[in-house]
Order: structure tokens, then C-alpha cells, then sequence
């Protein structure tokens, strides 16, 4: 079992956002992830590390409902419900979920977004699916958040293809809060974008979790954007989580010995 | 009636199969229900849909009419008449009030259709949600769980590009609080009509292999915003032949120098105001 620590503006929450416990997924015979156990608090951004291959997209694709998980439970604080085991939710209960609740960020921005549709339309698709029947609204709304991701608004009707990939990627982070959501899943939020568009788009990550107190699972194999980022990590390898605790701890004073290789195998500059 | 087939073509198992398929439609108003499609004698396109949901509903004693734009005179209209009266012996009309079954594409009679009346649509494109999401699993499934979000994304880029909706036919409904449905390429124009219509409304697509309906008196909506709320076609001129300020036109180009006349698509309804004396700009000039 983990310890009950959370990070949320240093305040101790007493429920879980989210309680995992003995997780496995196996894709036939081959192991995708195994016995995986934790709570994820409100406010708190909780880190997966490990090298490709080691489960992490696996695990994050059970806990966002995209995997029906192979043995173990995931229960999640529901509005007005507590603690419900997503196992016993109904098909449609889930989808409402996945499109109310949660936000999923593809490492991707292809995955994430209706590349044939405009930007605003990108942004306000969550809204529409929950019910906005207003277009001034709905517009207003979207010129909102691409402000505050940095997009100039002039782009507002283009096509995200004629982005560029850190755009489309803020563009899908744009997409996925617009409605609010209390968690949010992230595979790998910077990968494949040159290190200048890293640095602005984790400071933009930062900022807008704490400003919204969202509550994060975020995947990466980059140690330096779990440290700027998580409040708590986990280190994976294969399939199983060899290590945890607090970011600064785990990555100062690595105990298992896998840890300690990911932290020494950081490229020093 | 011709040597050799089945009346009305089809061959009665066929006939079973369809109108196992239109009862369940009928049921669940704007679902789509698959069918084992057969080959028709005409290609995919054509209306193969609406021919083989004609067939299985035509009896013997039925008027049928059959429109194409609007028109009883144009190939399609004209082919398809043919090979009912052939195949099955039906007398036919161009009269939309005298028609028991009307076989349509692209338009929905102006006159007021009534309880005795079955109007057909031949349907190229069943599925609404398919211009958004291509997958077919996908579109089910957002029809079952009615995740009908991505139908607004389609109008919302018409506001944002275009200032309105533009969508100017095949404009979505939904129809009795539940399910979304192309109303087939017809002009937003018509969409009113099918709100509450007295007459069943019977949708075959061929190719896509899919029936769906609107029982009588059923509610069917035109999706809008609120803030630009759904608006029908209107035009700045009457009909150039009967002078009908409330049918729906086509503009004919007259000559290379400019000069166009507005008429009714709809003839029947044209020639029948016509009969009773009504004139436009251009009957006198047309007539000569």
C-alpha cells in the first residue's frame, strides 16, 4: 500500500480522487503491467517514469477506461456518487465520464484532435457534447482558451494541420480543459517537440494545473518534466512499479537499483 | 403487367425481409435498420434504396408518382415510373394529391400530403454523423448512447467560416426527441414538412444497405443554435410561370447574356396553380 501523502497546495485531502489497487493487464501472454497500487489525491500530479516499454501507457490507458483492465479495481471519486468501482459503470456512464470528467492528452496531438475541423470547433466539441447550444458562447469560449494557451486568436478558424506541432499540442491541452475536468491523463504532454517548445509548454502545464487544481496523471520517460511537474512519482519497469514516493525524493535518493541507473543515465549538459 | 416477374419485382421473400425491416423502423422512428439490400436493375445512385422500399410496400390498387428534383419528367422519375407500371401494372400518376405511394428524391411535394399517402426517399447517405466520424462501430455507438455533440461541430463550422448555417440541404433532424437523421439530400426547405406530416415517411438507402422512417405525426426537429436558430430558403422573386411566392425555385439560366427566371422544382404543384389562372412574368412569353 502507499502512503497516504498529497501535495495539494500542502493540504492533506482525506478521500482519493482515484484508488487503484492490484492493477494487471496482460496483452495474451505478454505482461503489459502488474499489480499496480495507488491513490491520487485532488490537486495532486502523480508521475509515471520508466523507460519505453516498462507498462506506462498500458497503466494509463486501464485507469482512463480506453483498457478494460485485466484483474484489479479502479475506483473514482464520481460527483454526488464517492468511490465508485468504473468496473460496475454502464458503457454510456463511462463515455460520459471520459468526455465530463477527465481529459486525455495523446502524446500525439494527431489522436487528440478533429484534424478536419477548425480550431474553435476542436476546442468547442466538449462543450457541444455536454449540452452548449449557444454559438456566441461557445465561440467566446474558445477564443478564451486559446488565449490563454498562447494561440493568437487569429488562428481561431484554421485547421489544426496548419499548426505547428507545439500549437497542436497546446491546442489539444486547450481542448481537453475547456470544460473543467477534475482529472486529466497526459502520455507524454512534450514528447516529440524540440526543447525551447518544451520548456514554454511545461510552464503553461504548471501554471494552468494549480490555477485549475487539477488532479494529474501524467506518463513521460523525460525525468526532467516529472520533476517540474509531479508532486508525487512512480518508477516502472517492466510492467511493475519498482519504486515510489515524493518527486524530489525518488530523484535525489534513488533506492532500487533501476532508479538509480534512469537517474544517473540523464544526459548532463 | 410483364411475363416472368413477381408482381412488383421483388421476389416475395425479399418483399418479407424489407418490410420486416420498415416495421421495425417504423418502431423506433429515425433508427437505421440494416437490410439485405438486393441488386436492382438500375445503378447505385439511382435510387436502389427507394425502388426496393416501393416494392415492398406497392399493392395492386396503389397511384404511384415518382419525382426527381421536384419534376415527374426528368430520366430517373420518368425510368422508374416505367418500371413499375411494368413489373407491377400500377397506375401511376404526376397528380400528388391522386398518389398513394410517391417515390421522391431531392423533394417533398408542396402539396399537404395526407394519412392515405407513403412517401418514399431514396437515401445516398444514411448516417448524419458519417461526414464527422467514418468509422461505422463508432457512428452506432454515438447513436445508442446519443452522443450527437459532433452534429453541432458540423453547424458550428458553417457559423465560423460562413458567417450562417449554410447547410442548405440535408440538413439534420431529429426526430421524436431521440434519434438523429438525414432527411436525404432534400432542401432545408422541405425539413418543416416532415414535422408532424400525416403521411408515413419511408427513407431506403441501397447501396448502405439501411432503412429508417418517420411514422405519421411524428416530431422532427431541425438542429440549430441558439443564437442562429434554423432558417428555411426564401426567395427575392416568385415563380416565373405561376407566380408562387411560397414553393421552393430553381433558377434556369435563359440565354449567355445574363437573363435567368426563377420556377417551381415542384411542376406538378406549378402546373396545377397554372390550371386555376394563376400567372407569373413569364407565362404569357413562355406560352407563345
Amino acid at each position: 500500500m502507499m502512503p497516504a501523502v498529497a501535495f495539494a497546495d500542502g493540504a492533506l485531502e482525506d478521500t482519493p480522487l482515484l484508488s487503484v489497487r492490484g492493477l494487471s493487464y496482460h496483452y495474451g501472454r505478454q505482461l503489459g503491467c502488474r499489480d499496480v497500487s495507488f491513490d491520487l489525491y485532488p490537486g495532486e500530479v502523480l508521475g509515471i517514469v520508466g523507460e519505453s516499454g516498462s507498462g506506462k501507457t498500458t497503466l494509463l490507458s486501464c485507469l482512463s477506461g480506453r483498457l478494460p483492465p485485466g484483474s484489479g479495481s479502479i475506483h473514482y471519486d464520481m460527483a454526488g456518487h464517492g468511490l465508485t468501482d468504473l468496473a460496475g459503470l454502464s458503457e454510456s456512464e463511462l463515455r460520459v465520464l471520459m468526455r465530463s470528467d477527465w481529459g486525455i492528452v495523446h502524446q500525439t496531438p494527431r489522436d487528440g484532435l478533429r484534424m478536419g475541423v477548425s480550431a474553435g470547433a476542436n476546442i468547442g466539441e466538449r462543450l457541444m457534447a455536454i449540452g452548449a447550444r449557444h454559438y456566441g458562447e461557445i465561440r467566446a469560449a474558445a477564443l478564451d482558451w486559446l488565449a490563454r494557451v498562447e494561440i493568437p486568436a487569429n488562428r481561431i478558424d484554421h485547421l489544426p494541420q496548419s499548426f505547428s506541432g507545439g500549437m497542436q499540442q497546446r491546442l489539444q491541452i486547450a481542448r481537453n480543459l475547456v470544460n473543467k475536468p477534475r482529472l486529466v491523463f497526459m502520455d507524454e504532454p512534450t514528447g516529440g517537440l524540440d526543447v525551447s517548445v518544451q520548456a514554454k509548454l511545461l510552464d503553461l502545464l504548471r501554471g494552468l494545473v494549480s490555477e485549475l487544481g487539477l488532479s494529474v496523471v501524467l506518463v513521460t520517460h523525460d525525468l526532467a518534466v516529472a520533476r517540474l511537474l509531479a508532486h508525487r512519482l512512480m518508477v516502472m519497469k517492466s510492467g511493475e512499479v519498482v519504486e515510489s514516493g515524493l518527486t524530489d525524493q525518488v530523484l535525489d535518493d534513488p533506492h532500487h537499483p533501476y532508479s538509480q541507473l534512469l537517474v544517473s543515465s540523464v544526459l548532463q549538459v | 403487367m410483364a411475363e416472368g416477374y413477381n408482381f412488383a419485382y421483388l421476389d416475395e421473400q425479399t418483399k418479407r425481409m424489407i418490410r420486416r425491416a420498415i416495421l421495425k423502423a417504423v418502431a423506433i422512428p429515425g433508427y437505421q435498420v440494416p437490410f439485405a439490400g438486393r441488386e436492382m436493375p438500375l445503378p447505385y445512385g439511382w435510387g436502389t434504396g427507394g425502388i426496393q422500399v416501393t416494392a415492398a410496400v406497392l399493392a395492386p390498387d396503389d397511384v404511384l408518382k415518382v419525382i426527381d428534383q421536384g419534376a415527374d419528367d426528368t430520366t430517373n422519375a420518368v425510368s422508374i415510373r416505367r418500371f413499375f407500371a411494368r413489373t407491377a401494372g400500377v397506375a401511376t400518376t404526376t397528380r400528388t394529391a391522386e398518389a398513394t405511394v410517391i417515390q421522391t428524391r431531392h423533394r417533398i411535394p408542396e402539396t399537404t400530403l395526407t394519412e392515405k399517402q407513403i412517401l418514399v426517399y431514396q437515401v445516398p447517405i444514411p448516417d448524419p454523423l458519417r461526414w464527422m466520424e467514418p468509422r461505422e462501430t463508432e457512428t452506432r455507438k454515438m447513436h445508442a448512447l446519443l452522443e450527437y455533440g459532433v452534429m453541432h461541430v458540423k453547424l458550428y463550422e458553417d457559423i465560423a467560416h460562413l458567417g450562417r448555417i449554410a447547410t442548405s440541404y440535408d440538413y439534420p433532424v431529429r426526430v421524436n426527441g431521440r434519434y438523429i437523421m438525414s432527411p436525404s439530400p432534400i432542401p432545408k426547405f422541405d425539413n418543416p414538412k416532415m414535422d408532424m406530416m400525416p403521411a408515413l415517411q419511408l427513407f431506403g438507402a441501397g447501396r448502405e444497405k439501411r432503412i429508417y422512417a418517420v411514422p405519421p405525426y411524428t416530431r422532427v426537429e431541425s438542429l440549430d443554435f441558439d443564437d442562429h436558430p434554423f432558417e428555411i430558403q426564401s426567395w427575392d422573386e416568385a415563380c416565373a410561370l405561376c407566380g408562387a411566392t411560397a414553393s421552393y425555385l430553381d433558377e434556369v439560366v435563359t440565354d449567355d447574356a445574363g437573363s435567368r427566371m426563377f420556377v417551381c422544382s415542384d411542376t406538378d404543384h406549378c402546373g396545377e396553380r397554372r390550371d386555376f389562372g394563376h400567372e407569373g412574368p413569364w407565362a404569357k412569353e413562355i406560352a407563345q
